[in-house]
């Protein structure tokens, strides 16, 4: 089983490869059905895996093993999460290029073979990302990953927001791989080793954590929260999602921003945890402080948005507060209640911007008050963007809602609170659109142009507006919900799930089934109605929930100019240290 | 003397990752701006290879030199620094290709007349 392990990220490389050298020859119906089986049989391959990843699998890539402990090879660490990750990472890659299967418009014209290839070079690192068992092949693979993504933003290369936006998000991505790379210097400066067990164990030996430990600590965590979109890290997020094609949009806020919460998780646990590493309550003071505050900005501006791409991605930026404070409270409940919110999360955001995609092939707008009542006959659609926001707001039995009750219980007093505000506001907001766009209720909100980005006068991605919406578009989505639902209604998968954390973070030992309890299910339900209260106050008393004079300042922050973003970026990573000082300071 | 030279390469390092990272915050033109970020990833060759320095070695080749004979410089670091350079130049290319688009469709390269996207 071992052998395979490096398949999972060789196959996506490989097919994009056999796609970009084949593509100009092929037609595009061959090249999308390539793009399909090779990404479906990656998924396929790690789903396997998976389910045999009982005890976690170790491939050092070539043969080249350790030799008295001392190791120069490259490490691939298939255990649970990892390959959970790669799965989700595959199949989503699937449900993206199944949604852009014959209708969406794929630049160039004359190469069919591009935009499959791209979209699984996409995969490729990300699956080398979620697999990677040491630090600097976990920096190619971010970069890898990263670069393709920044292509694939600014994809439409004719509009001017695309590239502005993918210039964003590459500039602002690229600083934090730069960071994340010196402090992996650092860190094998004093081990000598880069695997990341290894480092660990390095450390260790070394003593307690000293000022090195702590700026290694710091500059990787900074790359991996610019790229999980931390506040106040997270500037380029809603820039690049609001430009992205809609399939790269589902990728994006679906797997690749949760990988960035996955790393932090990975090196913590296995580079920074031992008395070597930073201390406990230093890793928990950090991602709390900051999971708060992102969570609280993020349902913020999120409310604020118009543009609905820009309003789905402020509530990742949302959801990724909430996923952070999950593992900063460091406890196996509140890692496995994180996982199955990630789960959840990513077929409801998929699921949703899916849904926001129709809306501009349809009418060639993604603006709430351009929108307002126009939609009114796609009756199917408004179905499933209510499902979205009622999953988002976590109704049970939606996967987001076991994963958030579980974390809710693990974190518990005050913590639970912003879960429950969080999560009802950016689903609110969603509630909103869907009140507004397709049944016309409310009055038509006023325009009068503020500090804000506008959704109208987009080009449709199909080449034209469609006059029927096209089958897989309203697919996918279909099955996006429904796996989310899956997620929390099917019994005895909570328990997979769990048991594969469990293998991962504490050695085995299952410390308990995450399961529906009493209070979960009414927080749950408390803000699912606090969400349809929310929309309902927002849409027949506009007024009342109208921006008010504190939140200007805070959107001007999000002043899309990349300077102020690169400055926040050197902000964040004196915020970690300062953070994180204390704990250092005091243990060593 | 012999400490400040041993710290010396780590702080050259880290000057050079600042002044690209304040360039980049300044900077009035986008060409510019890619430029700066190549310099904090050179800020990244200087630690690698400073990581990787013995007193007195040579290079990690042993086309001429018998394994063992003498100490050499860690091959690691600088193989690390390879493949930093090729992932640069792939950055770079893409963020130049983008900064012509960015030209084309917008008219200017001075990211403070961007105002596509805010708020």
């Amino acid at each position: 089983m071992n052998d395979l392990l490096p398949l999972v990220v060789a196959v996506p490389l490989l097919g994009a490869a056999l796609l970009v050298a084949a593509g100009r020859r092929l037609p595009r119906v061959v090249a999308e059905t390539v793009g399909c089986t090779v990404s479906a049989g990656t998924a396929g391959l790690a789903i396997v895996l998976l389910l045999n990843s009982s005890p976690p699998m170790t491939e050092w890539v070539g043969g080249w093993q350790p030799v008295n402990g001392e190791s120069v090879g490259i490490v691939l660490t298939g255990d649970g999460p990892g390959l959970g990750m790669a799965a989700l990472a595959s199949l989503l890659t699937l449900a993206a290029l199944a949604y852009s299967w014959h209708y969406f418009d794929e630049p160039p014209r004359r190469h069919a073979g591009s935009f499959p290839a791209l979209m699984l070079l996409f995969q490729g690192g990300m699956c080398g990302f979620a697999l990677a068992g040491d630090l600097f092949n976990m920096f190619v693979w971010f970069e890898l990953m990263s670069v393709v993504a920044y292509a694939l933003t600014g994809t439409r290369v004719e509009e001017a927001k695309a590239v502005q936006g993918a210039l964003t998000f590459a500039v602002v991505t690229s600083l934090g791989a730069y960071a994340m790379l010196m402090g992996i210097g650092l860190l094998y400066a004093r081990t000598g080793e880069l695997a990341m067990a290894q480092i660990g164990r390095g450390l260790d030996r070394h003593g307690g954590p000293d000022a090195l430990v702590l700026a290694g600590f710091v500059l990787v965590l900074t790359g991996l929260l610019v790229k999980a979109a931390a506040l106040p890290f997270h500037f380029w997020l809603p820039d690049a999602h609001a430009v992205a094609p809609t399939p790269v949009c589902m990728l994006l806020s679906g797997v690749m921003v949760e990988l960035g919460t996955y790393g932090v998780w990975r090196v913590y646990g296995s580079v920074f945890s031992g008395p070597g590493g930073v201390p406990a309550e230093a890793l928990t003071r950090v991602l709390v402080v900051l999971g708060v505050l992102t969570a609280v900005i993020g349902a913020v501006m999120c409310w604020y948005q118009r543009h609905l791409k820009r309003l789905l991605a402020y509530s990742t930026v949302a959801h990724t507060g909430l996923f952070l404070i999950g593992i900063g409270v460091l406890t196996p409940e509140a890692d496995d209640g994180v996982a199955l919110y990630v789960l959840g999360h990513a077929g409801v955001k998929a699921a949703l911007f899916a849904c926001t995609g129709v809306l501009l092939d349809r009418y060639g707008s993604v603006d709430e008050h351009a929108l307002h009542g126009r939609a009114r006959r796609l009756r199917g659609l408004a179905v499933l963007y209510a499902a979205g926001a009622l999953g988002l707001a976590g109704l049970p039995p939606f996967g987001t809602a076991l994963g958030k009750s579980v974390a809710e219980e693990a974190v518990g007093g005050p913590l639970t609170l912003v879960y429950v505000a969080a999560s009802a506001v950016t689903a609110g907001a969603v509630l909103r659109v869907a009140a507004r766009v397709f049944l016309g209720l409310g009055p038509a909100p006023p325009d009068h142009g503020e500090y804000e980005t506008t959704g109208s006068g987009e080009e449709p991605e199909t080449g034209h507006r469609v006059s029927r919406v096209p089958g897989p578009m309203t697919v996918v989505p279909t099955v996006l919900l429904a796996t989310a639902l899956a997620v929390g209604a099917v019994p005895g998968f909570a328990g997979l799930v769990a048991h594969a954390m469990s293998e991962a973070g504490s050695g085995g030992v299952v410390v308990s089934t995450p399961q529906w309890t009493v209070p979960g299910v009414l927080l749950g339900l408390a803000s699912t109605l606090l969400a349809v209260g929310l929309a309902a106050v927002a849409v027949t008393r506009p007024k009342l929930l109208a921006a008010p004079d504190w939140a200007l300042p805070l959107r001007r922050l999000q002043s899309g100019h990349v300077g102020d973003y690169v400055a926040w970026v050197l902000v964040g990573a004196a915020l970690l240290g300062v953070l994180a000082l204390p704990g250092v300071s005091g243990g060593g | 003397m012999r400490a400040v030279m041993d710290v010396l390469p780590y702080l050259v390092a880290a000057w050079v990752f600042l002044a690209g990272c304040y360039g980049l915050a300044t900077s009035r033109n986008l060409i510019h701006a890619v430029g700066c970020l190549s310099v904090c990833q050179a800020g990244t060759y200087v630690l690698l290879l400073s990581v990787g320095y013995r007193d007195g070695a040579t290079a990690p080749v042993f086309s001429d030199v018998k394994p063992g004979s003498r100490p050499v410089v860690d091959p690691v670091v600088q193989a690390l620094t390879l493949t930093d350079v090729v992932v640069g130049a792939t950055v770079t290319a893409l963020l130049l290709a983008l900064v012509m688009q960015i030209a084309k469709r917008h008219g200017t390269v001075d990211p403070d007349e961007l105002s596509e996207l805010r708020g």
